[in-house]
């Protein structure tokens, strides 16, 4: 298992916004967490990555335990995550954002960067030439000098996958990477999910867009009111009863 | 120790405690509306020790107090007319520097009109030898004055906010401004508000201690420096908490008189802030998931 | 390259003030301008921290004083009376003390200024990872507030010892043989080659922390500026970088420090004040922050009027007023809007 999750609560105040979640993602799937506004996902990404520290139970990562370790530690082990309300550089063009993902993939430091070693040289133009790549993968190379926060909301998405795909991840974490585009867009990012997918990258997903999860992930699971309540496969999930009640509302279950 | 060295330790942590408590008060109240640490809180407290000397030539002590403490509740409102009010969303950092600012040219500005050298309000009562015996101590009854007045300031203000309509919209301001802009209740006249408050509090305490701390141009920074490690203390934005926290800080430095050397008191406040900020910058009686939620 | 053109402005600017003033006899500006570099080295390392690492420190006086102090104090202070301290012996035998005879022709043992030099630095180092660990956990405020506490406290310290002079500071601090024939000192016959000295120091400085913004670290700084957590989430270790980057501005500082008291020949307490850190936080804001060369050129101006007296005793009140109207007008600072002002107009013109 790449990714192991047992027993995991979250607590704010009086609110349980995750409670006593436990699932698995095995490694080269795409897995999708769904469940309605509120269920917790976020708040569960943000456990795994580090961000927050869970009130109780434990998250393995290659067989590791990760839970209270900082997030830039879990990052360096090969996980890297999008942001439902996108997290970019403010300042950087969207090349140095992109840049800013290859930081764990190489090594420059204080003294060498003051010194301007040559090696150093050499390495930088190495991550420029590796993020540029990832923004022509991504359609958006001719944006490579724009300030990446003054881009359009879609093109910021783009930028904010090119940095966590700059990472090279083991497992990627993507917090509704379909919000707010239109269909063709949509249909894009599951191409390009499906790709990295391809590629060997593990991916787990949050998303609202049903077609989209049904599409393209192996497994899924369900949260609501921080608890899962089901998990398996697109067809079986469609068919959960519990699943219909909650997505459709009692009255018409 | 004796009774008579104690009850003098004591009355003396109080006087001083509460002053401080009035200036994290006053650091409060604009948080609380604003978000900002107001650096020239010492200021206000300077001014109205200041401007009270010089209008006690011409005026009556009583009527020279008021018109002091009147004159820096509009200074107050003037800097934030002219400073604060038409920023939008400025940065924590942006107002730091301007506060800053702003009590270098108060400070300043000080400097030139009354000069360097240490002035003070007469005595309210008496003189610097009159004296009345408390628990066995023998204080100046304006010590009395001090915590007579302070005291009745730190609970009119908190009848202000509980009773009046102003004080319930300053209030609902500080638990969420959007939500109290959406009620109508104009967030930038409370905002003005809240300054002319701070000021009219400090200044009012910094006549009233004029007489035993003096009054000079240069007291603003120490003076801030000790209401903002109480406001911390106390937890940022809890009025009565600081009351506390400012006694408390007053008493540890009296009672220290005997063991720490005088040329380190200053020291005192200034490590306490320091253990503070780093060990529970929530506050010493401060929730901490309460205080996760503030704009840092 | 690019980033290194203005640097080489720079170098021509040092040697065409220098020619100036040798053309137009008027030497005595070097006085000035020698202390108006060391100035601007606090400076520079100040704009690292506030303008890259977007962290505010209001005490960084407090490492200036430190370093200025702390050699001074090592370098005019007699040992002779504790000559048979074995660890005033095991500095002697390993050459770290230097003996000759004062005004009065006593013995008069002290620190080798090399010597005082590395021990300053080296407790400055201490004290900034000893304060910049749990100082840089604190945001905003808190952290404004913090590091005006560590500057007040050194200033506290620098007045109660005898040991700094109290409120006098420490005077007749010798010059700073750095190489042969060269000294930081304010010898008269020297002042060239310290105007040279003290400016190849900021010329040097710059080019360390250009290079230094240029590289991935400085990538990493401004990610952690403009959002820390998911710069922390990218895989930057943000606490150390943010340490990292304020010992280094710390060192910066005490540099200053350290060859400004030699070269002044003493120190007094106004350098550990709060004012003179704010000064320097005014600065940085009025260069633009993230400008490393706003923040030179403006502290040279600034700091070479205030240096001439031109403002007079209202020196504390001038800097107050920019800080207040570039911070209302002009938050990307004085540079910034003419800068970005004339780049728009050129575009336009372009099109
Ligand atoms: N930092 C926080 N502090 C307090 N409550 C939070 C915090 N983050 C999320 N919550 C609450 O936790 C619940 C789950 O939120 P979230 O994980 O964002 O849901 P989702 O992403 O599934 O829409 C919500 O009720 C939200 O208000
Ligand atoms: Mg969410």
């Amino acid at each position: 298992m790449l990714l192991e999750i047992k027993n995991l609560s979250r607590r704010f105040g009086g609110l349980q916004a995750v409670s006593d979640a436990s699932f698995s993602v095995r490694q080269g799937m795409i897995k999708a967490v769904i469940g309605p506004n509120g269920a917790g996902k976020t708040t569960l990404f943000n456990l795994i990555s580090g961000t927050l520290l869970p009130s109780s139970g434990a998250i393995h990562f290659k067989g590791q335990p990760i839970h209270g370790l900082p997030p830039y530690r879990i990052a360096r082990l090969g996980m890297a995550r999008t942001y439902q309300n996108i997290k970019l550089y403010p300042g950087m063009t969207a090349l140095e954002n992109v840049m800013v993902g290859r930081h764990c993939r190489s090594r420059a430091g204080f003294i060498s960067g003051m010194l301007s070693l040559p090696w150093t040289k050499k390495e930088e133009n190495a991550s420029r030439a590796a993020a540029l790549e990832l923004l022509a993968l991504l359609d958006i190379a001719d944006l490579a000098e724009v300030e990446a926060t003054s881009l359009a909301f879609g093109q910021q998405r783009a930028v904010e996958f090119a940095r966590a795909l700059a990472m090279e991840p083991e497992l990627l974490l993507l917090d509704e990477p379909a919000a707010g585009l239109n269909i063709y867009e949509t249909a894009e990012v599951a191409r390009l999910i499906t790709k990295i997918n391809e590629q060997g990258i593990t991916v787990l997903l949050v998303e609202h867009d049903m077609s989209l999860v049904m599409d393209i992930s192996h497994e899924i699971v369900v949260l609501s009111f921080g608890e899962k309540i089901a998990e398996g496969t697109p067809s079986e999930i469609q068919h959960n009863k519990e699943v219909i009640r909650i997505y459709l509302g009692e009255d018409d279950a | 120790m004796t009774l008579e060295l104690f009850s003098q330790y004591l009355l003396a942590g109080v006087t001083y405690g509460i002053i401080y408590a009035i200036v994290g008060i006053g650091f409060n109240i604009i948080y609380n509306t604003t978000g900002i640490i107001n650096f020239a809180q010492g200021e206000f407290v300077m001014l109205g020790g200041m401007i009270a000397i010089s209008m006690h030539q011409w005026l009556p002590l009583p009527l020279a107090i008021v018109a002091a403490v009147l004159l820096v509740m509009l200074i107050g409102a003037l800097v934030e007319i002219l400073f604060i009010r038409w920023l939008d969303r400025p940065s924590v950092l942006r107002m730091i520097i301007i506060t800053i600012g702003i009590s270098i040219l108060v400070r300043e500005a000080a400097l030139h009109i009354w000069g360097e050298g240490v002035r003070s309000l007469p005595y309210f009562v008496g003189n610097e030898i009159t004296t009345v015996r408390i628990m066995g101590a023998r204080v100046s009854p304006q010590v009395l004055w001090v915590i007579g007045v302070c005291t009745v300031m730190v609970l009119a203000l908190s009848l202000f906010f509980k009773y009046t309509l102003q004080g319930k919209k300053m209030q609902a301001c500080a638990a969420n401004r959007v939500a109290a802009t959406l009620c109508g209740i104009s967030t930038k006249n409370m905002v003005t508000l809240s300054f002319m408050l701070s000021a009219g509090i400090g200044a009012l305490a910094g006549c009233v201690m004029s007489p035993i701390t003096y009054s000079q141009y240069d007291i603003g920074t120490g003076l801030a420096i000790k209401g903002f490690t109480v406001a911390i203390l106390g937890g940022l934005g809890s009025s009565m908490a600081a009351v506390a926290a400012g006694l408390l800080l007053g008493l540890i430095e009296s009672f220290s008189v005997s063991v720490v050397p005088l040329a380190f008191q200053d020291a005192i406040s200034i490590s306490l802030l320091l253990a503070i900020l780093f060990l529970r910058p929530h506050g010493l009686f401060g929730n901490k998931d309460a205080a996760d939620l503030k704009e840092f | 390259m690019k980033r290194h053109l203005p640097l080489g402005l720079l170098v021509l600017a040092i040697i065409g003030v220098q020619l100036l003033t040798r053309a137009t006899d008027t030497a005595f500006y070097l006085t000035p301008l020698t202390m108006t570099a060391y100035y601007s080295l606090v400076i520079v390392g100040l704009c690292l921290l506030m303008g890259y690492a977007g962290q505010i420190s209001l005490g960084h006086a407090g490492f200036f004083a430190i370093g200025g102090y702390l050699s001074a104090m090592l370098t005019t202070k007699n040992l002779v009376p504790f000559k048979d301290n074995s660890l005033i012996s095991l500095c002697d035998e390993l050459g770290l003390l230097v003996h000759g005879q004062d005004m009065f022709g006593s013995a008069f043992t002290h620190v080798q200024p090399w010597a005082a030099c590395g021990c300053a630095i080296l407790v400055t180092i201490v004290v900034a990872y000893a304060i910049g660990i749990p100082v840089l956990k604190l945001k905003g405020h808190y952290l404004a507030m913090a590091t005006l506490g560590f500057g007040i406290i050194v200033y506290r310290l620098a007045l109660a010892f005898p040991l700094f002079g109290e409120a006098d500071g420490i005077s007749d601090v010798p010059g700073f043989p750095l190489l042969p024939g060269l000294s930081v000192s304010g010898d008269f016959s020297s002042r060239v080659s310290n105007y040279y000295l003290a400016w190849g120091m900021v010329a040097l400085a710059m080019w360390l922390l250009v290079n230094l913004i240029h590289s991935r670290v400085g990538r990493a700084l401004k990610a952690i500026h403009g959002a820390e957590g998911a710069a922390n989430a990218t895989g930057i270790n943000t606490a150390r970088y943010k340490l990292n980057t304020f010992v280094i501005s710390a060192v910066l500082a005490s540099v200053a420090g350290i060859f400004l008291t030699h070269y002044n020949g003493g120190i007094g307490p106004s350098e550990a004040g709060i004012m003179k850190s704010v000064r320097y936080v005014a600065i940085v804001a009025i260069g633009g922050m993230a400008n490393l060369w706003g923040a030179l050129t403006m502290g040279a101006l600034l700091n070479i009027m205030s240096l001439r007296g031109m403002f007079g005793s209202y020196d504390d009140a001038v800097f107050g007023a920019i800080l207040i109207v570039i911070m209302l007008f002009a938050p990307q600072g004085l540079l910034g809007i003419s800068l970005s002002a004339t780049f728009k107009r050129i575009l336009r013109r372009g099109e």
